[in-house]
């Protein structure tokens, strides 16, 4: 269970980015969060690993304040939240094998990791999430030699190397061609589904949202204005969320897409990716 | 508005100055200086004349190049210097690293930003040969002033463009891996040194390169190796021994570059 209470974030600017957002994210719940650009959907899942200091509010973790940790506290906490990034984060220079075993940092010795020594069990985990993600024959190539597709499942292993408890996951499909942004989004719930993990996905795509969270959230200026269930995004939902804008076609879609179901489908599918595309483009 | 649409409108390029009469004064300012400066050269013309036949007896007496006559000395300058130019980059890499570390903005606290900072300008203040003549006073003549002189050049040299390297880092790559809980140290070695490491390998050899031809230099002021070697033979007047020095620095410096070329590219 991830509870925010009264989160705030105001930038050395000045800017306001989150105006006190209450939430809470029940164990195994996978929820989108959506909003316009410099919404404060970024700020929001980094404030709650403080990889951005919150300037005010509290963050739970099931019993644990995250907000009050000292250092090393903290980082034995980022331990129990895996995080996946928007263009996939992944340090170039280092083989697959140890982009995922940089997973393992917060429970090895540095002497360990500076020789790439980890514990036998972790790298027949690493083994077992790269096998998961079909990558397991990629171990030693460099990550800068992976597609983008490979990348961010790499990306996947290295946050559930971990073993956390949260996924925290910002944009894992802005920089994926749509096919594989749903072979992302699925491997994502799917995996969450398969440890019972939580996940808050800041995602664009309001209908990848539909598609694979189970709650939405609404962020407008730093502020929650939508929480519920994916087919509640009416019109004017949208509209108080993202502003004025003809959002027919991005609902009735969403519904239709749910149906048409597998991406490995016939052409129908394939044009209804083609016009969300032009969709997206306009919007 | 409708009216002016209905015109042409013409466009040029904002000058670089705006305001017309800044911009002549320092434009006139900057040809009367360089105008005033090139009157006082005073260049003799029937000086250069005579010099350049000397010029031809001078690079006669180099051929043809002696590396016999003086071979022992010469062989032992030039141990000296690799053997300095060795430590000395190894030595001022080392502590380059921490000096570097610290002098990066987006790793450092501000007092240590600022007194890493401090370290790196005053030691890149100064040219080689400046140190050389302080470390010769300082440790007397011979090779360690040599060293201690290139370690302190390369300590401002490497330390500088680590720093400066590491503030053109991917963030994002940084931010991945401290998000995992990683310790600092280990942080720097998931996401920093990898990031850094290419070029720094590079800059490494380079600065080998540097330090050998800097190891001849500094010898003539009295810091050793081959650069004593090479003064002597100038003031003994024994061009075609100095012409086989010339010949084997050349020829090392080719080797080093030659080799740091492909070593770079191994490294990408």
């Amino acid at each position: 269970m991830l509870r925010l209470e009264n989160l705030q974030k105001r930038y050395r600017t000045g800017d306001l980015a989150l105006k006190g957002v209450d939430l809470s994210v029940p164990d195994g719940q996978i929820m989108a969060l959506i909003g316009p650009s410099g919404a404060g959907k970024s700020t929001l899942i980094r404030c709650i690993n403080r990889l951005v200091e919150p300037t005010g509010g509290k963050v739970f973790l099931g019993d644990l304040e995250l907000t009050s940790l000292g250092a090393g506290a903290l980082r034995r906490a980022r331990r129990r939240m895996g995080m996946i990034f928007q263009e996939y984060a992944l340090v170039e220079r280092l083989s697959v094998m140890e982009n995922v075993l940089s997973g393992r940092l917060g429970y090895v010795g540095f002497w360990r990791s500076w020789f790439r020594k980890f514990p036998q069990s972790d790298i027949d985990e690493a083994f077992r999430l790269l096998g998961r993600v079909g990558l397991d024959h990629m171990v030693d190539k460099r990550a800068d030699e992976l597609s983008g597709g490979q990348r961010q499942r790499v990306g996947i292993c290295r946050a559930l190397a971990q073993g956390p408890e949260l996924l925290l996951v910002d944009e894992p499909t802005a920089s994926l061609d749509p096919k594989t942004s749903r072979q992302i989004m699925r491997l994502i719930a799917e995996l969450c589904k398969e440890r019972g993990l939580s996940a808050i996905i800041n995602i664009h795509d309001v209908m990848l949202a539909q598609m694979f969270a189970e709650r939405i959230v609404g962020l407008r200026l730093g502020e929650v204005v939508y929480d519920g269930p994916p087919d509640g995004l009416t019109a004017e939902v949208l509209t108080e969320i993202y502003g004025e804008e003809d959002w027919e076609a991005t609902i009735r879609k969403a519904d239709e897409d749910e149906d048409a179901g597998d991406d490995e489908g016939g052409g129908e599918v394939h044009l209804l990716q083609l016009e969300r595309d032009r969709l997206a483009g306009l919007t | 508005m409708a009216t002016t649409a209905a015109t042409r409108r013409t466009w040029s390029k904002p000058p670089f100055i705006r305001d017309a009469r800044l911009r002549w004064t320092l434009g006139l300012g900057v040809a009367l200086y360089l105008a005033i400066a090139f009157g006082t050269l005073d260049i003799n013309w029937t000086r250069v004349a005579e010099g350049l036949p000397r010029a031809e007896a001078f690079l006669g007496a180099f051929f043809p190049p002696d590396f016999v006559t003086r071979w022992d000395a010469i062989a032992e300058g030039i141990y000296e210097s690799l053997w300095m130019t060795v430590t000395s980059t190894v030595v001022g890499i080392l502590i380059s690293i921490p000096v570097g570390l610290g002098a990066a903005r987006n790793l450092a606290p501000k007092p240590v930003y600022y007194f890493c900072r401090g370290v790196l300008a005053v030691s890149r203040s100064f040219q080689e040969v400046i140190l050389a003549i302080f470390f010769v006073k300082l440790f007397g003549f011979g090779p360690f002033a040599g060293f201690v002189t290139l370690s302190v050049a390369t300590i401002g040299f490497y330390g500088k463009l680590l720093a400066e390297d590491i503030e053109d880092m991917d963030p994002a790559q940084a931010e991945a891996v401290r998000a995992t809980g990683a310790g600092w140290l280990q942080w720097l070695n998931y996401s920093v040194q990898p990031q850094v490491m290419p070029r720094m390998i590079g800059l490494g050899l380079y600065r080998f390169d540097i330090n050998f031809r800097e190891s001849a230099v500094v010898g003539i002021v009295g810091g050793g190796g081959i650069g004593a070697t090479l003064n002597t033979a100038f003031e003994r007047y024994e061009f075609d021994s100095a012409a086989a020095i010339l010949l084997i620095i050349i020829a090392i410096v080719m080797a080093v570059e030659y080799t740091s070329g492909h070593v770079r590219r191994w490294v990408q």
